[in-house]
Formats: C-alpha cells, structure tokens, sequence
C-alpha cells in the first residue's frame, strides 16, 4: 500500500500517539481524523460513480436501436432516475465535500477540522442516505420520477406506494450531510487558518470551497424545506401542492430549482479550485489574476441564486419574469468565462508540463467552454420553450457537469494522489484513461446536441426507426462505451498504483501550497509544526517559517483571527467517539421511520436527544 | 521533486489562552452556520405562506377565523421579555461567574418551559388543521419549524444545566452557556416575522 516510511521519533512521534486512532474495529467507527473520514467518502462516491455509469451505459445500450426491449418503460424510468439521483446527491457534491474535508486542513497546515465529531457525523449520515436509496432499490421499491420529482405525479394520487418517500428522504440525509460538512468547512477556513494567511494570501481552491459551503449553507435548506412539504402532503394530507386544496404545483418547481440552480455551482465551483491548484503548479507561477477570480467566484455565487426560474420557462411565466431571467443567466457567463480567460493566460505566460493533471484542466476548459456556449442558448426563454426537455438539455448538461466538474475532479485525483497515498499514478495509463475518457465523452454526447435538435425527446425509453434518430444514437452509445473503457482503466491504476506506483516523496510536483510540506502520506497530526505564511506561494520561499507550542500530548489546534489570522488562542480538539456513529443511527431511524407514520418524528427524538447527549457531555477533567 | 528550503522558528504560541468567548470562540462560529442554514429554512418557508396567499382569494380560505390573537401575542411579550434574563446569563457566562449562571440557566429553563406550554395550547388555538387546505398547512409548518428551535434550545439549556450543577464550571462549559444565549435570541428574533405572517398575515394580507 502506501510507502513505508522510517518510524517516527522524538515529538513527532508523540504527536502521532496523541491524534492516532486505536487499532481494530473501535479505531476504525470512533475516528475523526479527516483523512480517514474524507477516504470514506471518496472509496463511497467512486463505487457508485461505477454504479451510476453501469447504469448510464445500460441506457445508452437500450438506445442505440429503435425499439429495442433491453429495459422497458418501468426499468428505463428507475435506470434514469436512479442514475440522476445517484449523481447529483450521492456523488456530485459529496465528492466534492470529500476533497475539501481531506484538503483544507492540509492546505491550512492544520491537525484537524473545527468540529472533527461533527465530520465523522457527516459521513455517516451520508452513507445511511446511499443505503436508504440502494437497499429498497433491492427490494425493487426504486424512485422512478426523475431526478427532480414534481408533483402533481410525485403527490398522494398519482404516486401511492413508497418509490417517491424515499427519493425525498434519502435527499434528507443527503443534506444533512452536506450541511454539517460545509458548516464545519466554513468554520475551518475562517477560524483556522495558519499565522500570515490574510483571507487576501488565501489559495484560490481554499477560496472555492469557503465560497462553496456558504453557497450550501443558503441553498441546500429550500430542498429539506420542500422535499419535507411533499413527504407531509403524501404522509398527514397537507395541501401544499394540491390545487384543489389551495396549493400549487409551481411552488415545489420554485423552491426545488432554488436549490438546484445553485446546486449546479456548488459542484462546479470547487472544481474551479482545483484547476488554479493544478494550473499554478504546472506552469510554474502564480495563477494570472488573483483578485479578479476571487470576485468572479463571488459573482457567480450571487449570481447562481438569481437564476433558478431559467429551469422553468416551459411552466408559464409572466414574460417580464422570464426576460429578467434570461438576462441574469446570460449575466452569469460573463464571471464564469473571465476565469476560464486568465486560467488559458496562467498557461499562456508560464512554463507549462502537460503531465495529467494540467491534460485535464485543459480537456476542462474546452468541454467546459461547450457547454458553457450551449448554456446561453437554452438561457434565452424563446430558444429554451424549443429546446426543453430534449436531449439538447441533456448534452448541456453533461456537458457542464462532466466537463466542468468532473474532468478537473479527475486531474485533481491525479494530482493529489501522491500525497494521499505516497505513490504517484502511472502517467502513461493515466494518459491512455485521459483520451479515452475526453474522446469518448465527446463522441458520445456532442451527437445529443444534433439529436435535441431534431426533436428527440429525453425519458423516453425507446423510439420508432422512422424518426431517423437512430444513427446518431449508435455514435453516443458507442462513445459512451469508450469512455467507459477510460474509467475502467483510470480507477484500475488508481488500484494498481498503490502497490506499484513509484514513490513520491512530499512534493513531486514541486506545488506551492503547504499540503505539500508534510510527509507523503501525512501522518495522524499531519504537521509537526504551524507554518507562518507570507504569500500565496510559501513552499516556493527561500525561507520557510514556522511556530511552535501546540500541546503535545493531548489534542488541540491553533484558532487565528477571521480576517488577519493572526494568532488567538488554543482549542482542544475532541477525541475519536462513536457518539457521531450512534446519533447517526438514530437520526436515520427517525428519518426512515417518518415516511410510515409521524410518531416517529414524536419517539425518534428521544433516542436522538440521549445520543446528541452522550456526544456533547464534557469528560471529567483529567 | 523539489527539496524541502529550512524553517525558522519564529513564535510560540503555547502561552496564548486555551478558551475563547463569544465571536472568538469556535462553537460561536459554528452555531452562526446551523443559524444560516435555519434562518434560510425559516425564510423560504415564509415565502411559501406568501406565495399560497397570492394564488388564494380570500385569506385565509372561507370557512376559517384567523388564529386567536391572544395566546400567541402573550407567547410572543413572554418571549420577548425572556431576551432580558437571557442577556444577563450571557453576560454572567462572559464573566465566569459560576452562583449567577446557574441561577440564569434555572431561569431560562423555566421561561422555556412555559413558553412551550403556550405553544403546545397556541396550536389548538390556529382555528385550523393542517389537513384543510393550503392554508392551514403552511400556517402549522411556521408554527412547527419555530417550535422545534425553542424545543431545541429548551433541551439544550437542560443538558448544560446538568451539566453546571454536577460539577465545577470549566472556561469552555462558560463559553457554551454564552453560545446558548446566543442561539436564544436568535429564536426570539426569528419568532417575529412568523408572529406576524401566523397571526396577522390572515388579518392584514
């Protein structure tokens, strides 16, 4: 596995006592060591990555030749629907949250995160939201409405059963989730950055993911909010979306798509910062135009809650509303093409080594920069009432997402492995993987393009010959199929590279932020000493500096001031627990419990109530 | 791969204090994010009553008085006045006074109680259910998103007395009390536009 490395000694060695988790089974459900906790998530999200593209490449198969019986209508609506709640609630933001619960300590030299119990919380919350979808998916109870779920068809009438329940409750884990995971990212950054880190000396990837959480933090209560309103009128009859009763559909579209604009950037925005990290590396200087990223980034987070009516143009609007909308998505362009501008000067005026990492920041830019053009065109209302619900959208989109997101996730991983593992990835099999993946998404869902143009509608799960569609279906299946090779391949040197990769060392790529100033990979404390930091590149000084005093034996971090980080006091940190396991379990019983019958929102607390207890009750001094 | 250039020992932060109170403290910081992600939830379920209310004529719905005024106007004075215990615990808390916080937390658990009693009666007293119509549903989600916060907050405050009754009160225990006040006032505030969407909202709007 990882490297092995001489046995530690002296302090450093105490140090990696005092955060180290016991051995066995109890170390391993009582840690809250961010590595371990961050791994969890990433080895969660990657399997059902894997999943979720079985499932796409099942799809693509049932479309390639017109009326095909591969899946019929009730199996495509659960592949798609599986596939597209998988992706955006259980892999998309989780991965992201991941890298940032595995980084931002290490890019802020930090031991640990602000509220490590509260991490630890998050990830078990997450992994009962990924059982709550898959075990009744065994069970053949699947959700087969889409990733969004709009009633009327979600509502008591038209859905009986329980497939809808549980797409809406496992969004509640979900979130909580997330929600403790940014709360906790948020905090960190702010409180917890190393001595000479003004916020203006911040990374640009530490600047991502504290705009990130807060984004999560004011968007991801309005889909607890209404995905709670559709559970109640489906469980105790409230009205909120009966218009009978005095409700209205469109509210669940309006509070859904509040969330879910903004959910777009909150899984685009962290990817942005994994391209400066990579590009600045790469190209040997300083990212070409700090400040006006960091506005942009701002930009684009105001912006994203000013857009979600562009998602339902097809509902009806008052033509006012839908000219304001149209013009707030065009708006957005402008800060989102702004960075993709001084990312291609950064390349432009360094010295650049195109070794994988930086091969993904540029299959980024240019996937991204397609799917950003197609993005203009279904802003504009006129244009969107013809291209809704086509596979038009469903290019962009993937598009958008796999270009803007997941091609920089992808560099990332290649980036960041070594320190996580002490090995670095083969680079030729990484190449292999890179053009398979790059070619093959390219050939495979630029064709949807032409296909939405021609009228093919998406959801559907099969097609007459007569249509002339099926060409070009051919072409997106099969290079779907090659980019499924890529993956295949990049997740098999990931694996391989563990065991084979050639050692790293602490910094083989010669990066500029402090996560390459630890061992690779870090040990339980992860910094023996705290870094002073001077500019946004300290690993590139002359001189380094550092401070020292932190508590040896037992658990604690250095607080800095929001704004200067200057040094203000100290902070025990909590030790492992599996109190955040157990109130985990006991919110999960309360959440399953509340979709057959609202006394469990009565009884479940009280388990809760014994089990957030437990986790707060301050130990005896020692 | 580049080699490592030589750190200088520059500062020693072993003599800084190892607690902090108020917006200095880490738990402040992270009860202003749950508060972010509350406040948010309670102002979209307010925008929800709004937009029910446009898509309705009369409002509320025929057939349904308002809320009784009563009860929740003396929830809200009760709550209101509680705000002036609840800054004197959170001053007694900053100043590490052990025989004052208990007295305060004793007080606040009280006060709590009390105003959960009158929520529990208030519920009886909305002159609708929440299966009627849309109206009545989204009057009782206002009325149970606030009531889950101070039972919350009442839980809270119970936990932390048992704690500062059973043993001494360390720096840290003092600086969760002062968090806890700070989550109070954050559940009186939030009470005031819901007060008046619930109670006057069916009068006025």
């Amino acid at each position: 596995m990882s490297v092995v490395d001489p046995p530690l000694k002296g302090p450093t060695a105490r140090l990696a006592r005092t955060w180290g988790d016991a051995p066995g089974l109890w170390g391993f459900i009582a840690t809250v060591d961010h590595k371990r906790i961050a791994a969890r998530y990433i080895v969660v999200t990657v399997a059902l990555l894997v999943l979720d593209g079985l499932l796409a490449l099942d799809m693509r198969l049932q479309l390639a030749f017109p009326a095909l019986k591969r899946l019929e209508a009730q199996g495509y609506n659960e592949a798609f629907s599986l596939h597209g709640s998988a992706m955006m609630f259980l892999v998309s933001v989780p991965v992201m949250e991941a890298m940032a619960i595995w980084l931002v300590p290490l890019m802020l030299a930090q031991r640990n995160m602000a509220f490590p119990r509260l991490n630890a919380f998050s990830f078990w919350m997450y992994l009962e939201g990924v059982l709550m979808l898959w075990i009744p998916h065994l069970f053949n109870v699947t959700p087969d409405l889409g990733w969004f779920e709009y009633p009327p068809l979600s509502g008591p009438s038209y859905s009986p059963g329980h497939r809808a329940d549980i797409w809406a409750q496992m969004i509640t884990f979900t979130e909580v989730a997330a929600l403790s995971a940014s709360v906790n990212t948020f905090v960190t950054i702010m409180r917890m950055r190393p001595p000479g880190m003004t916020l203006a000396r911040m990374p640009l990837f530490l600047w991502a993911m504290l705009i990130t959480s807060l984004m999560t933090i004011f968007a991801l209560p309005a889909v607890m909010l209404v995905t709670s309103m559709l559970i109640s009128d489906r469980l105790v009859a409230t009205h909120f979306f009966n218009p009978a009763m005095g409700g209205d559909v469109v509210l669940f579209q309006h509070i859904f798509w509040f969330f879910g604009h903004p959910e777009v950037y909150i899984i685009f925005i962290p990817a942005l910062g994994f391209v400066a990290a990579i590009t600045e590396t790469f190209c040997r200087r300083t990212v070409f135009g700090y400040v006006p990223i960091v506005l942009s980034l701002v930009a684009i987070a105001v912006l994203a809650f000013g857009l979600w009516v562009h998602h339902m143009f097809a509902v009806g609007l008052p033509r006012l509303g839908a000219s304001f909308y149209t013009a707030a998505s065009l708006v957005i362009a402008i800060p989102a093409g702004l960075q993709i501008f001084c990312y291609i000067a950064t390349i432009w005026a360094g010295r650049p080594r195109f070794a994988t990492p930086l091969m993904w920041v540029v299959a980024f830019i240019v996937t991204f920069v397609i799917g950003g053009l197609s993005g203009v065109m279904t802003a504009s209302a006129p244009l969107d009432l013809q291209l809704t619900d086509t596979y038009f959208v469903v290019a962009h989109l993937h598009y958008v997402l796999i270009g803007g997101a997941m091609f920089p996730l992808f560099g990332a991983f290649a980036y960041w492995y070594p320190k996580a593992t002490g090995r670095l990835m083969s680079e030729a099999w990484g190449k292999v993987a890179f053009w398979l993946i790059v070619g093959g998404f390219n050939l495979g869902f630029f064709p949807m393009h032409l296909l939405g143009l021609m009228g093919m509608p998406r959801r559907i799960y099969t097609y007459p010959a007569e249509t002339g569609w099926q060409p070009l279906n051919i072409v997106a299946s099969a290079g779907s199929a090659i980019a499924g090779i890529g993956a295949a391949i990049f997740v098999a040197n990931a694996l391989l590279s563990l065991w084979r990769g050639k050692p790293a060392g602490s910094d083989p790529w010669g990066g500029a932020t402090l996560e390459w100033a630890t061992s690779s990979p870090p040990p339980p404390h992860n910094f023996d000493q705290t870094p002073v930091v001077s500019d946004l590149t300290p690993l590139w000084r002359e001189q380094r500096q550092a401070m020292e005093g932190l508590a040896v034996e037992h658990r604690e971090l250095l607080m800095t001031t929001p704004i200067e980080a200057r040094p203000d006091y100290r902070q025990k940190s909590p030790s492992p627990s599996i109190w955040p396991l157990l109130t985990a379990l006991t919110v999960s019983a309360m959440f399953v419990g509340s979709i057959f019958t609202p006394w469990a929102l009565v009884w479940g607390a009280l388990p809760i109530g014994a089990t957030v207890t437990g986790w707060f009750w301050p130990k005896k001094q020692a | 791969m580049s080699v490592p250039s030589p750190i200088t020992i520059v500062g020693d932060v072993s003599d800084l204090p190892d607690t902090a109170m108020g917006p200095r403290s880490l738990v402040w910081w992270g009860t202003l994010g749950f508060m972010l992600i509350e406040g948010t939830a309670f102002l979209l379920a307010g925008a929800a009553y709004l937009y029910l209310r446009g898509q309705s004529a009369p409002w509320p719905p025929s057939g349904h008085a308002p809320p009784d005024l009563a009860l929740g106007t003396l929830f809200t004075v009760i709550l209101l006045l509680s705000e002036i215990p609840n800054r004197w615990l959170s001053g007694k808390a900053k100043k590490l006074q052990t025989k004052p916080v208990r007295i305060g937390i004793v007080v606040m658990g009280l006060l709590g109680s009390v105003l959960m009693a009158i929520r529990f009666l208030e519920f009886g007293r909305l002159n609708v259910n929440w299966d009627h119509d849309a109206y009545g549903s989204v009057t009782w989600l206002l009325m149970i998103l606030h009531a889950t916060h101070v039972l919350t907050d009442l839980a809270d405050t119970f936990v932390l007395g048992a704690c500062i009754f059973t043993r001494r009160i360390s720096d840290s225990q003092f600086s969760d009390v002062n968090d806890n006040c700070f989550y109070w006032s954050f559940v009186v505030v939030t009470w005031l536009p819901i007060y008046a969407l619930v109670y006057w909202g069916p009068r006025l709007l």
